[in-house]
């Protein structure tokens, strides 16, 4: 499997920061050089998955546990922010409460499941979260007084976010264009995504940097060897585990402000956890920047490879099974055979592969 | 003190536990016909899910290889077996015992081929590359899990198939004031036997003592001279097909099914082998059992919880006993 | 021509080289025993041979055929058995299925069987018990016997005398010598004073290297040695 561990000076090290540099412009910059409405939620999803990759990176790539549950934390902090606001209107106090509550309750259901089941067998830990995250799936959509069932939730934002919010006006009192960019509130609701998953993608890059990361890495690699976990080490993943919880839940928070609705199809589902499973082996499990060209590649991929397939399916309609299978709805199938050979043959994905290939 | 804990160990120990579950239920629920006919519910769910975990904990037991994919021969069970049966409608509507017999049988049978050859192209394919390594084997066992729910969707579609059952297994018997279904009978009765043919396998032919003591020592049963991969493929297979079985049989106690049935089954699967302890069938058997009881009684009492229990389950028997109730001697 | 020979075996377990150059000529018959500190390499030695650990470059020989990356299974059926150091034992199954399980036919040999009845007549006492309740000393007897329930060219022993009781130990060394009539042993030990009254041969074995060959008269003669190559576990 990868190391994290790579000299700084290499060639294919270069070559994944400038890739990971660009992908930041265009995000950067993705209002101005983009000017749909499709485009900037196209980089707005990218933003918030490359924090939840990164932060399950932290787990996979350099812990080495499998959890299933990372979708369940973004949904308490999604779900969060969505009730509070919907109880108590708009305003920022709702989002800062709501974002408080969820990392609160994922923190507690997290040294729950981490003190529970990191004590036993790893193997285990992956079924607990697997059943930990369908049981809260369910329970959201059965406790839709609180929750919104199926349906979710819709709810208004802070004013500033509001596309109708003037952040500069001309002389004639309309909004502001730059460079034919409208200066209103959906801008800033853009920039407000972008700062946070920022802000918390330059933090994770700060923890794997910092001596947990060494320790975390020691971990792994004796895992194999160790049959009986320590209880020290069960407090390190209990507490990586935590982490990465907060993580999940701050960006759930984030998106529920994008999105102005929450509901188990964008907050909660399985769905959702592979997708994350699939940027992180595509990205590259063990490095922070595999997590940024995963996420990238494979929202793209979500919302123009379906376009694709779409033409292909109607191209082969001749032939038995292969326009079904080559329905846009049947991307997933596609994109599963891809990981299966991805873990196989690449299992470094494709930031480490590059990584590896030019330091030779 | 130690006295009553050795009277219980001697009667069964952990083995007991479903029995206390029911006797406990029967005051809960009050009404001595609600709780029977939740009972047998209970015991034919049971069983069924019985027939999908084995297989799975064996798997484990023998190479250490977790099949996160394990559900797709549930589904493809289920899928296979439904549509014999919808083929085979003619013989079903039939009076004749036989016929309806035959329909059964035949689709079950077909669901049973369709899993082992399904986990001979799986263990070959998919699981042997990753022998040793558990990381890449929940990536890749979970990737191929997510390919068969596609191809699933894509042959039968996302719409709801509906499943005939055979004229003789429809309808109730009734026990004293107790309605029964009698397909969950058959289904009791299906599972028990499978249980007690695992059973007699394993305990009775050199086969079964190869699979025990791999179990527990692989590369002691290596230096003794046997392959274990040899045995592990047969394993593999056999688990699947059973689990094709389960799903089979599912499909006619739900008699209308979807492609997420795998998913679904799939939590309780884990839940179960996580219950009962890997690597054993008497484990399996156990917190099978415990899982359709539970699940019964508690959708009866308090049906919003019904999911939740299961789980609530799971944490507490862990924090009992962080191997499960029953897991093979390590 | 000897029975086992290995030549510069080397072992890597995972990024750790473990064996850098084991030499060892093993002639047939007898006891030979191996001696060496904790962690010097002599369970690698074993499981190497066994193809536990897939040694690389050097070669294992054992009766003129290279065996080295063969199947444990099939090496086993060369006729080499191994007792490891945990014994190996299937605490599931009683004593009769632990037996049982090592016979070729999957039944047996009644003068095989009487053999070991009298080399360790607790075996039949405890016939029909789970492996798993039975004491370390009753455990070591049912591995020991495993091995001979076949005939075997060569019996890979380690460390059986640890942890048990003297009287039992005893025991031990006089089925050793027994079994040794027709069948070639090597005993890796560190308790000296077993092994010194058992073999003929021995090697010692340091930092996963051969630093000492010979036969254990010259060994036991030699004070200096023992104390160089053995320390204080002497």
């Amino acid at each position: 499997m990868n190391t994290a561990v790579t000299h700084p000076a290499n060639k294919g090290d270069l070559i994944v920061k400038a890739i990971v540099l660009v992908i930041a412009a265009a995000l950067l910059f993705a209002p101005f050089l983009f000017q749909d409405v499709r485009s900037v939620e196209v980089a707005a999803r990218i933003c918030i998955f490359v924090v939840l990759v990164a932060s399950y990176d932290l787990l996979i790539g350099y812990t080495g546990i499998v959890s299933f549950a990372h979708t369940m934390f973004f949904g308490f902090g999604a779900y969060g922010v969505a009730i509070l606001l919907k109880q108590m209107g708009p305003g920022w106090g709702p989002v800062v409460l709501g974002t408080l509550a969820g990392v609160t309750v994922s923190i507690i259901v997290a040294t729950l499941i981490g003190l529970l089941s990191l004590r036993v067998k790893a193997i285990f830990f992956a079924m607990i979260t697997l059943a930990a995250a369908s049981v809260v799936l369910v329970l959201a959509s059965q406790l839709s007084g609180f929750t919104g069932g199926e349906d979710g939730i819709t709810y208004r934002v802070p004013d500033l976010f509001k596309p109708a919010t003037k952040l500069m006006v001309d002389e004639d009192g309309k909004v502001l264009r730059i460079l034919g960019v409208k200066m209103n509130g959906k801008l800033a609701a853009y920039y407000f995504v972008f700062l946070t998953c920022f802000i918390l993608f330059l933090f994770l890059l700060r923890v794997v940097a910092s001596p947990l990361g060494t320790v975390l890495e020691a971990i792994r690699e004796n895992e194999g060897r160790a049959e009986g976990i320590g209880y020290r080490v069960v407090a390190y993943r209990t507490f990586v585990f935590c982490l990465a919880a907060t993580m999940a839940s701050i960006a759930g928070s984030v998106y529920a402000v994008w999105l102005k609705y929450t509901g188990p199809d964008t907050a909660l589902s399985f769905a959702i956890m592979i997708d994350i499973l699939l940027m992180v082996v595509i990205g590259g499990m063990g490095t922070m920047w595999g997590a940024v060209i995963g996420a990238t590649l494979m929202v793209l991929a979500q919302y123009y490879l379906r376009d694709l397939m779409a033409v292909a399916s109607e191209a082969t309609s001749a032939i038995p099974l292969l326009p079904d299978l080559l329905a846009p709805d049947r991307w997933l199938f596609w994109l599963g055979i891809i990981f299966i050979l991805l873990v196989y043959f690449f299992p470094a994905g494709l930031a480490g592969t590059i990584m590896k290939k030019e330091s030779h | 003190m130690t006295n009553i804990s050795d009277l219980v160990t001697r009667a069964g120990g952990v083995f007991l536990l479903p029995v206390a579950v029911a006797i406990v239920a029967f005051f809960l629920i009050g009404v001595p016909s609600s709780w029977l006919t939740l009972t047998i519910a209970g015991l034919a769910m049971g069983m069924m899910i019985f027939l999908m975990a084995s297989g799975l904990s064996l798997v484990f037991g023998l190479m250490d290889v977790l099949n996160f994919g394990h559900s797709a021969f549930v589904s493809f069970g289920a899928f296979v077996a439904a549509s014999v049966l919808a083929w085979l409608s003619g013989w079903l509507g039939s009076p004749s015992v036989i016929l309806n017999s035959l329909a059964l049988i035949l689709a079950i049978a077909a669901a049973v081929v369709f899993g082992l050859g399904a986990g001979w192209f799986f263990e070959r394919v998919i699981v042997k590359p990753v022998y040793h390594d558990h990381l890449r084997q929940i990536l890749i066992t979970m990737g191929a899990l997510i390919v068969a729910e596609q191809m699933i969707l894509a042959i039968w579609g996302g719409a709801p198939v509906s499943v005939p059952r055979p004229h003789f297994l429809e309808g109730s018997i009734i026990i004293g004031d107790a309605s029964v279904e009698i397909y969950r009978i058959f289904a009791f009765c299906l599972g028990a036997a499978v249980y007690v043919a695992l059973h007699v396998l394993l305990n009775r032919t050199r086969i079964g003592l190869l699979i025990r003591a791999g179990v527990e020592n692989r590369e002691m049963v290596e230096a003794l001279g046997f392959r274990i991969d040899r045995l592990f493929i047969g394993v593999f297979m056999l688990g699947s097909g059973l689990a094709a079985m389960g799903g089979a049989m599912w499909a006619g106690y739900e008699t209308l099914i979807t492609p997420a049935l795998g998913a679904e089954m799939m939590i309780i699967v884990f839940i179960v082998v996580i219950i009962g302890g890997l690597g054993s069938i008497q484990g399996t058997l156990l917190g099978a059992i415990m899982v359709g009881l539970f699940a019964n009684y508690v959708g009866f009492l308090a049906p919003k919880m019904a999911l939740a229990s299961n789980m609530i389950l799971m944490m507490v028997i862990l924090l009992w006993r962080p191997s499960g109730l029953a897991p093979a001697v390590k | 021509m000897s029975l086992l020979s290995l030549k510069q075996m080397k072992t890597d377990i995972g990024q750790y080289h473990v064996l850098h150059d084991v030499t060892l000529e093993l002639p047939e018959g007898g006891v030979f025993v191996l001696l060496g500190r904790n962690g010097a390499g002599k369970t690698t030695t074993l499981r190497s041979i066994m193809g536990l650990w897939q040694p690389s470059p050097g070669s294992v020989t054992f009766r003129g055929q290279d065996i080295a990356g063969m199947h444990t299974s099939d090496i086993a059926r060369l006729g080499i058995a191994y007792v490891p150091e945990n014994m190996g034992i299937f605490g599931g199954l009683t004593v009769e299925e632990n037996l049982v399980l090592a016979t070729k036919a999957g039944k047996f040999d009644q003068t095989r069987l009487n053999r070991i009845y009298e080399l360790f007549p607790a075996m039949e006492k405890f016939w029909t018990k789970q492996a798993w309740s039975l004491s370390g000393g009753q455990k070591q007897m049912l591995a020991v016997s495993r091995a001979i329930i076949e005939p075997r060219d060569l019996i890979l022993i380690d460390e059986p005398t640890k942890g048990l009781a003297p009287s039992i130990i005893h025991a031990m060394g006089e089925a050793f010598r027994e079994i040794s009539v027709d069948t070639t042993i090597l005993l890796v030990e560190q308790n000296f004073n077993f092994a010194k009254s058992l073999g003929r041969d021995m090697a010692v074995i340091d930092d996963g290297r051969v630093v000492h060959a010979g036969t254990m008269t010259d060994f036991i003669a030699n004070q200096e040695l023992q104390d160089s190559l053995l320390g204080l576990s002497a």
